[in-house]
């Protein structure tokens, strides 16, 4: 199929061709006005869809599925506007697409990358015009094969259906679809009342060869000739190999070869690899875990090896007492607060946790003279391609990246340093590698969700309302080392200067405080939204406690009256205070709250907008003398605009409550000498499922908006909602994450 | 010395090292991929197996612990027909990423199989982790399977 390299103008909206089987290509192409951050340029390419004569319709997925459910949903936005039989679509996982024929690169299949739950709002954008011209081009073969006029053709279930009844497959209007000149111009789309697949349950797409053992994941490659690579990386940030001996390692039964990774020159930029390290290169797993037990290294302790938790909290501590970037400041929080009948104030504490999606990280790459072949699981495929071409020279063009299933991805995936280490190891060793990481290299090796110390400070007038709010941060930025990225920028990826409460108080500052680490951080899901919804949310519970005001009332009487205000973060153009009230008051309604309670136990709730999507939780909880936690019911809603798929809406809000919930009781990441602590799940210890809740009920609203993705939202609110309840439930009001064992500390000091 | 056992009904005589984990063997000898790596230490439950007919983490368990013995993989639990548990899987849309699917499954039909008639608390006895949180419906879908079963 060469359909990639079919020549697409900008005028042409879709082309058509014939396979050798007989089937029918449909290449359609968009233009995209909005510009893709850390991406070449999107353009208008395209992305296929084939109809085969016996009407089965295969259709490209152009976004890695790393469990968010793209690869359901995306189709199913191409596949409604065809009016397509769902039950006789086939779901391809497309390659890396991009173009570089022309003066800029340019994407073939339109962006793609899982980040920042943009894969829905981009395909709405542009998929549903892919499927729509192609169902023009069914209606019109059947019009020319029954001599009438395409008005009176109308489509179903992958059948077009004359006004007399009779009826074609699309199959067989193939050979004749393939003879029509599409429109230059956008076909209408379909009136979403006669939606028939957007909008109704439909299960993941892959779930038959999941419960068989037959999906493919990055890990299940297993390409001929290669071999399998393991590396031991230098645990000291920036730190490096001072002497080795490799002789054991060589001599282990199965090792190949053992190769030193050179890592990325301190503070520069991590475009690359991650680490300094040594690789171990066998026939297979054991052998190269076997070999890497056997080398002997004195590592250099870099210029982090003082670094600690304990010495980052005092950091934090001096650069509070400070005034620092501020970043926003509305009014006048100074006179707010000489004139406030009350004030309030607080300091919270997000740690650094680690992504540890359950797939560890691998890479298969094959470096050749002149090209290189990638089959990887990763986030961001051109990403992959563009650290192949920075380790080896091998022009993007010559470089190829085909995308797994991902065993999870959670923000870990969107860098891809082991990548760059598979290039590496396989250039060195002129051999195709499949590097495999354990689970310990997972844990001491990745971009950490970034650690910070929060102060905020709301002043009250003598009515209760809230006149002034500052939220003070000192955080290690996760913009450490971004090439893009300038130290005046740096808070940016840390503070969202248009998220709740600015605008509904008049006096509102933020401010932002650099802490110096050496420790990688990066994009973790719904990146600065978990720590600040957090902290905001459990701090909006201690203004209501304080002044003696219900916390659901006092989040309404701060919303006000329904209206929009311009958002200019990722996640805007506009946030609504309606769209965030309604979510909220859906789960107090659920939940019932302002009922009693039995003793011990307590009602939280909390509401944030996420990346254009609004959620809430509620959540009744009870705290055992000991400090355990029962949840007798979790309630969420979500507003991501018209559900396209309400299961996996469902299923991302139940997993990323319960993400939020394990993240929130168990998981830090302790820094010691300039090392993390952590290395394995004994120690960094997600959930069980007896932790968890047992059952989450989502409510999903019923929008007609354009979608936003939903792969992010529930996470940040279940946090603070799980943080309020327990205050409600015995009086402990917990400002440091992870609650793990300060509960049982706490009570006993109670 | 070659270990031998039987891996799905099909017998197995591997000559290498018999001190390399199950999982390895499976993964990079048998090429059944569909046993996971998750912590390479016993604790998530990715690379879960049956050993006759037992939960089994396959990480923590060198190939000669099995000589002799039956292993069913996830690859080997269909017959002509999906086992109930994987039905079970399908009606209530468990996965997400899927990656520790498997290992829930397997863990689920040996949970089962010792007790058909689990309660809430005995589900909990499964100490497999889901990274993405399908604890949910891996709960429903369990006890769907239960029903089924009994039928
Ligand atoms: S890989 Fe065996 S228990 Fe985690
Ligand atoms: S479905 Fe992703 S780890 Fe369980």
């Amino acid at each position: 199929m060469n359909v990639l390299q079919l020549p697409l103008t900008r005028r042409t909206f879709l082309q058509s061709s014939l396979t050798a089987s007989g089937g029918l290509l449909l290449i359609p192409a968009f233009v995209r006005a909005a510009a893709v951050a850390d991406a070449p340029p999107p353009n208008p390419l395209g992305l296929f869809l084939r109809i085969e004569p016996d009407n089965r319709v295969y259709i490209g997925s152009r976004n890695p599925e790393i469990g968010q459910g793209v690869k359901t949903s995306l189709p199913m936005i191409i596949a409604e506007e065809l009016d397509a039989d769902w039950t006789l679509v086939t779901v391809e996982q497309l390659p890396l697409g991009i173009n570089f024929s022309g003066p800029t690169p340019q994407w073939k299949y339109g962006p793609q990358g899982a980040g920042g739950s943009t894969s829905i709002p981009e395909a709405w954008a542009d998929l549903r015009q892919v499927g729509a011209q192609a169902r023009w081009l069914m209606r019109s073969a059947a019009a020319k094969r029954w001599g009438a006029p395409p008005e009176s053709v109308s489509t179903r279930e992958s059948h077009a259906i004359h006004a007399d009844g009779r009826r074609l497959a699309y199959g067989e209007l193939i050979a004749i679809a393939a003879t029509l000149k599409l429109p230059a111009d956008a076909v209408p789309l379909k009136d979403p009342a006669e939606y028939r697949i957007i909008g109704r349950p439909q299960r993941v797409v892959d779930a038959g060869e999941i419960v068989t053992g037959r999906a493919r994941y990055g890990i299940d490659v297993h390409e001929p000739g290669a071999f399998t690579a393991v590396m031991l990386r230098c645990p000291y940030f920036d730190g490096g190999i001072a002497s080795y001996d490799d002789a054991a390692a060589r001599a282990v039964s199965g090792v190949r070869a053992v190769v030193v990774v050179p890592g990325p020159k301190q503070g520069e930029p991590f475009t690359a690899n991650l680490a300094t390290g040594i690789a171990v290169v066998a026939d297979d797993t054991w052998s190269a875990l076997k070999g890497r037990a056997a080398l002997k290294v004195e590592w250099t302790r870099g210029p982090f090896a003082g670094e600690s938790s304990a010495a980052l909290d005092r950091q934090c501590d001096e650069l509070l007492s400070q005034t620092g970037q501020i970043v926003r400041d509305d009014g006048n929080f100074a006179a707010a607060r000489e004139s406030a009948a009350r004030t309030v104030q607080a300091r919270y504490r997000v740690p650094f946790v680690s992504h540890a999606p359950l797939e560890p990280q691998n890479a298969f790459v094959h470096v050749e003279a002149n090209r290189a072949r990638v089959i990887a699981p990763v986030q961001q495929p051109a990403g992959a391609q563009r650290a192949v071409n920075l380790v080896t020279g091998i022009p993007r063009p010559a470089i190829t990246v085909e995308m797994t299933r991902v065993g999870g991805g959670f923000g870990r995936r969107l860098s891809s340093d082991y990548v760059a280490e598979a290039a590496l190891i396989s250039k060195a060793t002129n051999r195709p590698i499949k590097l495999m990481w354990t689970r310990e290299d997972d844990l001491q090796h990745d971009f950490f969700r970034p650690f910070g110390h929060h102060e905020l400070i709301a002043t009250l007038d003598d009515t209760r309302r809230v006149t002034g709010w500052t939220h003070r941060l000192a955080s290690a930025s996760k913009y450490y080392r971004r090439a893009d990225v300038k130290p005046e920028g740096q808070w940016e990826a840390e503070l969202y200067p248009d998220d709740f409460p600015a605008r509904l108080v008049p006096n509102y500052r933020v401010e932002w405080h650099s802490v110096t680490s050496g420790i990688p951080r990066g994009s973790w899901r719904a990146p600065a939204h978990t720590a600040n919804a957090f902290v905001v949310e459990s701090f909006l519970d201690e203004v209501a406690h304080a002044s003696g005001q219900d916390a659901l009332a006092l989040r309404l009487a701060m919303l006000g009256a329904d209206r929009e205000f311009d958002y200019e973060q990722h996640g805007g153009p506009k946030f609504n205070t309606g769209r965030l009230r309604t979510v909220l008051e859906r789960v107090a309604a659920a939940i019932g709250w302002g009922r009693s309670v039995p003793r011990g136990r307590g009602i939280g709730l909390a509401a944030h907008f996420t990346f254009g999507g609004y959620a809430a939780h509620a959540m009744e909880v009870e705290v055992l003398p000991g400090g355990g936690i029962v949840f007798h019911r979790v309630v969420c809603a979500i507003d991501c605009g018209r559900p396209i798929n309400p299961l996996g809406i469902s299923a991302q809000m139940q997993g990323g409550t319960i993400d939020g919930l394990s993240t929130a009781l168990n998981l830090e990441i302790t820094i010691k000498d300039g090392c993390v602590q952590q290395r394995n799940f004994n120690d960094y210890p997600l959930a069980t499922m007896a932790q968890m809740p047992k059952d989450v009920e989502v409510l999903i609203i019923d929008s007609q908006a354009d979608p936003s993705g939903c792969g992010e939202m529930g996470i940040p609110t279940a946090a603070p909602a799980l943080a309020n309840a327990i205050f409600a439930a015995c009086g402990v009001r917990l400002r440091n994450l992870p609650i793990r064992s300060q509960l049982a500390e706490a009570r006993a000091h109670a | 010395m070659n270990t031998r056992f039987i891996v799905n009904g099909v017998e197995r005589d591997f000559a290498g090292d018999s001190e390399m984990p199950l999982l390895w063997y499976l993964r990079d000898h048998a090429r059944l991929t569909g046993t996971k790596f998750g912590c390479g230490s016993g604790i998530c439950g990715a690379c879960t197996v049956l050993v006759e007919g037992k939960a089994q983490r396959s990480c923590m368990l060198p190939v000669a612990a099995v000589a002799g013995r039956s292993v069913t993989t996830i690859e080997g639990l269909a017959g002509p027909e999906l086992h109930p548990v994987q039905q079970a899987w399908l009606e209530e849309d468990v996965a997400q990423c899927g990656y520790c699917q498997a290992g829930q499954i397997l863990a689920a039909v040996a949970l089962l199989k010792r007790n058909p008639e689990p309660g809430p608390d005995d589900v909990e006895s499964i100490t497999n982790l889901c990274r993405c949180g399908t604890y949910v419906r891996i709960r429903r879908a369990i006890a769907r399977a239960a029903r089924e079963m009994r039928r």
